[in-house]
């Protein structure tokens, strides 16, 4: 049913669901709750099928011309929408503002027009579904400490959305510590590229969080939580590290990232 | 100076050892982003300043030609040569001139990058001349042997115990206390207060030009910029043409964003502007003033995709907001300039073979970009050299037919699925019952550092297919 002013209620809102790469290959869980929570909040939840990656690997490794010709896929896929919606600052940053820098002529009104219309997963629900119950509640109390990811706080400005959210789970309690914004030290290929001073961060990260006295680590990009998950495993710290959207959804059934069945 | 920004990542792992340097560049870490932050919050206008002085300086970069003809025009009629390097052989030249003609040996220093970049010093001393610096830092790391570790705090890498020790060991005055930085910093002044009255020669750098005077403006919080300029009968001024303002105003308009951003200080303790060599009814001041304005390849930049590297004022704000600066520290740069800035400038000065490495030290996290007062979008700059670098084939070859690897199988969603399937559920199976494995064949760098937590199974979009059935 289209209303008059041309806005469509949430029921009749059509919201495409940007996987992302990595939590299509490493933690599917991720993109469940993701598509339950979207539901949750009463839109029609398309998975385009054809989906891969936003090209970030490429882009940020100076291969624009690969990037641009996954960027235009990507476009061409995504524009049907009213809201394009991705569990990551990072790709749905991608999409928002590096795709219209990337493309050139026809694409770039194309992607301008996507760009107005791509969001973080918290910060759709927050601030576009206004979401203010969750499908679940914490079963148990439980204190934990929220790393704010680089693109998602700088170019999306996802801050206060998730740490709203989170409030909404009762029993869970979001604990504030020194550096939740500096950068974990993933990077993308940074992580691989310079180990050693990634890893340095990492542990700046993982000391800052651990001292909070928090049980759990969570945050809205799957790369930063793999990244730490690895240190953190390496490093021998008994931390359970999670995305937000598996908190939202009250699926804490598959293990936390990194750790044994 | 000779760069060794090629060897970042071996500068890096020396600096990531070295537990000392480690805890003083964490207080730093610590330190100075609130100063800025507050400062930047009282002052309450500061974006539309930024965007202001931004306006500004674009429009001087889009004229250099009119406004340096104006600035020469009006040193000249001050009083000042006025001379034009091209490089850094020009610059040392033209100044180790200088000092012959007047049969100088000894040269008073202020702070200057611009020197750093030529190497001055070393070119001065080694046709016979004492050059002492006179920035409490410089001169610290002077006496050291070593060579600055940030744009503006060029000691910053030094405790106050190891200055100390330091001037203990360097300076033959007998038993003393040198454990507070108090005395540490009166001593300096006692040691090089005879420096500033022996000099022949003073050498300065500029914060601005201001073409519609012809006056060069410094900031420090020493005063020792104004001793070097107004002690010695001749005052050499060395700086970069990119440094040129239209007015006197903007200059001030660019001064309150400069110190804030650096020091978190609503102002230096010093702001100068010297006009030139002293008038005959004036009581002191140089005879003679000269000002040596350096290329060194900024014109080029003028017409390339890095020409808002030129609207940087060297406040410093990157390298202290810098996570990676943050943990290696400035010397791992390997040059004259460090952090975000310096991994841009860095390449595009020395050359790219020299410096592209340092494109890749940057999480794109932003930070830089955000603080920045000249509102350079650094992650951007950092991204196109690497695809400079890229397409100079100077990437690692794994890197490069990896990621074209990753790009052709990313544009062919049925052989992705194919490939990531199979992918994550050999890795999964690697890794069961443990959730993680410690090496992965293909990630080396990855499992330097770090284990590698399994995939659940298979893709998400298998399943979800599987499920929609």
């Amino acid at each position: 049913m289209e209303i008059s002013d041309g806005t469509k209620t949430s029921q009749d809102a059509q919201v495409f669901l940007f996987v992302t790469c990595l939590a299509d290959l490493l933690r599917p869980s991720v993109a469940f709750a993701s598509l339950a929570l979207l539901e949750w909040a009463g839109y029609r939840v398309t998975v385009p099928d054809r989906q891969t990656c936003c090209a970030q690997p490429a882009y940020n490794n100076g291969d624009y011309k690969g990037a641009r010709r996954l960027a235009e896929r990507v476009i061409a896929m995504l524009e049907p929408a009213d809201y394009v919606v991705a569990p990551s600052g990072s790709c749905a940053g991608m999409i928002r503002h590096h795709y219209p820098r990337l493309v050139a002529g026809r694409w770039r009104d194309r992607a301008i027009s996507l760009a107005g219309k791509t969001y973080e997963l918290t910060a759709f629900l927050a601030d576009v579904a206004t979401l203010t119950d969750l499908p679940a509640s914490s079963p148990t109390p439980r204190a934990v400490a929220y790393h704010d990811a680089c693109a998602g706080l700088r170019e999306m400005g996802v801050r206060q959305q998730p740490r709203k959210l989170l409030r909404e789970l009762r029993q869970v309690e979001v604990r504030e510590f020194e550096g939740a914004d500096v950068c974990c030290g993933f990077g993308g290929t940074f992580c691989a590229k310079m180990p050693e001073i990634s890893a340095r961060m990492a542990d700046a990260k993982l000391d800052a969080a651990l001292a909070t006295g928090a049980s759990m680590i969570t945050g809205g990009d799957l790369g930063c939580l793999f990244s730490l998950a690895g240190r953190a495993s390496r490093r021998g710290d008994e931390i359970e590290i999670r995305h937000v959207a598996e908190l939202l959804c009250g699926d804490l059934d598959s293990p936390a990232i990194g750790r044994p069945d | 100076m000779q760069p060794i920004s090629h060897q970042f990542l071996d500068n890096a792992g020396v600096a990531l050892r070295d537990d000392k340097a480690a805890r003083q560049r964490d207080i730093m870490a610590r330190r100075t982003p609130p100063l800025r932050a507050a400062a930047v919050e009282e002052f309450g206008e500061f974006d539309a300043l930024r965007e202001h002085v931004g306006k500004v300086r674009k429009h001087t970069l889009q004229h250099l030609d009119r406004y340096l003809e104006q600035y020469e025009r009006e040193a000249v009629r001050n009083g000042c040569r006025v001379h034009f390097a091209r490089d850094g052989g020009e610059l040392n030249d033209l100044v180790l001139d200088i000092c012959q003609q007047h049969g100088a040996h000894r040269v008073g220093k202020g702070k200057s990058m611009v020197t750093e970049e030529t190497g001055l010093t070393e070119y001065l001393e080694a046709a016979g001349l004492r050059v002492t610096e006179t920035d409490l830092g410089e001169y610290i790391i002077q006496q050291a042997g070593e060579k600055p570790s940030h744009i503006v705090r060029p000691a910053v890498h030094k405790t106050a115990a190891q200055i100390g020790e330091l001037f203990q060991d360097k300076h033959p005055l007998g038993e003393r206390d040198l454990t507070t930085p108090g005395a540490i910093v009166q001593e300096a002044r006692q040691v090089l207060r005879q420096h500033f009255l022996e000099a022949e020669v003073g050498i300065i750098g500029a914060n601005a030009l201001v073409a519609e005077n012809g006056y060069s403006m410094l900031v420090t919080n020493e005063g020792n910029g104004d001793l070097c300029a107004n002690l010695p009968p001749v005052l050499i001024v060395c700086t970069t043409l990119d440094r040129v303002l239209p007015t006197a105003s903007d200059a001030a308009a660019m001064l309150r964003l400069l110190v804030r951003s650096s020091t978190g200080q609503p102002q230096t303790c010093y702001t100068s502007f010297y006009s030139g060599p002293r008038r005959s009814d004036d009581l002191d001041g140089p005879i003679e003033a000269h000002v040596v304005l350096l290329d060194n390849g900024r014109c080029e930049l003028l017409d390339s995709r890095y020409d808002s590297m030129l609207e940087c004022i060297r406040c410093g704000a990157c390298l202290n907001h810098c996570p990676v600066y943050q943990s290696v520290g400035g010397h791992a740069y390997g040059w004259v300039y460090q952090g975000p800035m310096g991994s841009v400038m860095t390449p595009l000065l020395t050359s790219l073979e020299e410096g592209s490495v340092l494109a890749s030290a940057c999480t794109a996290c932003g930070r830089c970009a955000e603080v920045c007062p000249a509102d350079i979008p650094i992650p951007d700059l950092l991204r196109d050299l690497r695809q400079d670098e890229a397409e100079a084939g100077l990437n690692l070859p794994r890197w490069r037919y990896g990621l074209r690897l990753h790009s052709w199988l990313a544009g062919n969603p049925t052989l992705y699925r194919l490939a990531t399937s199979a992918a994550s559920r050999a890795v999964a199976w690697l890794g069961r019952g443990r959730g993680r494995v410690r090496a992965l064949p293909m990630a080396r760098g990855w499992s330097a550092e770090r284990d590698f937590p399994v995939p659940q199974g298979d893709t998400f979009m298998r399943q979800y297919r599987r499920k929609k059935r």
